[in-house]
């Protein structure tokens, strides 16, 4: 029998951490709160793709390093990506604080200064 | 006596997965938002671990510096700046339909994904890439080749993230 690790386990972990950061963000009020728990999907999706980078089946006549690379490469965008994300993102929650001296998401209706 | 499976990575992967739940968990349950960022970092170190157990070392170094180095040092220092305005800011008020809402659909969804992409694969254990296909040679390589059009692009909006973000912090409200 094979033995190590199968990929269903990685999978089960990037799951259960992106279930947990859709569940955050839906019932969590505090905007900060609610980007940490963006980024745990995020990084669950690239525990995701990392796993299928290295168990993924390759199609017939692929080159497999390049194929383990496109996992990879995935990964390192999306982490440019969510630290432009988490720059600007940051920066609005600071701009409406000093506006309106109260960051409650549910209070945030309208979308305007 | 264990099944004849477990082996060192399994027990290994076991244990960083379990941290990596319970601290996803706290995340979320804490209350406070500065030990939620705490839980975060722990999160964030134990991926990087889970990283290198997949062998993709450059992604695992970088996984450290990107979000443990320098993402949560912006959240914990947003924090800091705002609970040095006022405490009360942070207080949450609870909601309950809110939170069976979000139990009942993130419950309904981890039923649909689990059963639909992790159930197929809970027996693959053939590994389809190659040896050191992590290693920084390759990675630049490919990156410099194959993804420099992608690389460039994440260059222009990192400057333009970082151009916004002065500007939000400066302007005046």
């Amino acid at each position: 029998m094979e033995t190590g690790v199968p990929l269903g386990g990685y999978l089960a972990v990037g799951l259960m951490m992106f279930i947990v950061g859709v569940i955050g963000v839906v019932i969590r009020r505090n905007p900060i709160v609610i980007f940490m728990c963006i980024e745990l999907m995020l990084n669950a999706v690239n525990l995701t793709l990392l796993a299928f980078a290295k168990y993924g089946p390759v199609n017939q006549g692929a080159d497999p390093t390049q194929t383990a690379m496109a996992g990879q490469m995935m990964v390192i965008f999306v982490m440019a990506v969510a630290a432009a994300e988490v720059a600007v993102g940051l920066g609005i929650i600071m701009a409406i604080y000093r506006l309106r001296h109260n960051i409650d998401v549910d209070e945030m209706s309208v979308l305007r200064g | 006596m264990m099944p004849e499976w477990v082996d060192g990575r399994t027990i290994m992967f076991a244990m960083l997965a379990g941290l990596a739940g319970a601290t996803a968990i706290g995340v979320v349950a804490f209350g406070n938002a500065v030990r939620s960022a705490l839980c975060l970092v722990l999160n964030f170190f134990t991926l990087a671990l889970l990283y290198f157990t997949l062998d993709a070392e450059m992604l695992g170094v970088t996984q450290v510096i990107v979000y443990t180095g320098a993402i949560m040092v912006l959240f914990l220092f947003v924090i800091m700046l705002l609970n040095l305005g006022s405490p009360a800011a942070l207080e949450e008020k609870p909601d309950y339909i809110k939170k069976a809402l979000g139990f009942i659909f993130g419950g309904a969804l981890f039923g649909v994904v689990a059963s639909q992409v992790v159930l197929p694969f809970v027996e693959t254990r053939q590994a389809f890439a190659p040896e050191r296909y992590g290693a920084p040679q390759g990675m630049g390589k490919a990156l410099f080749t194959t993804y420099v059009w992608p690389f460039e692009m994440a260059s222009i909006l990192l400057v333009i993230g970082i151009v916004g973000s002065i500007l939000l912090a400066k302007r005046k409200v």
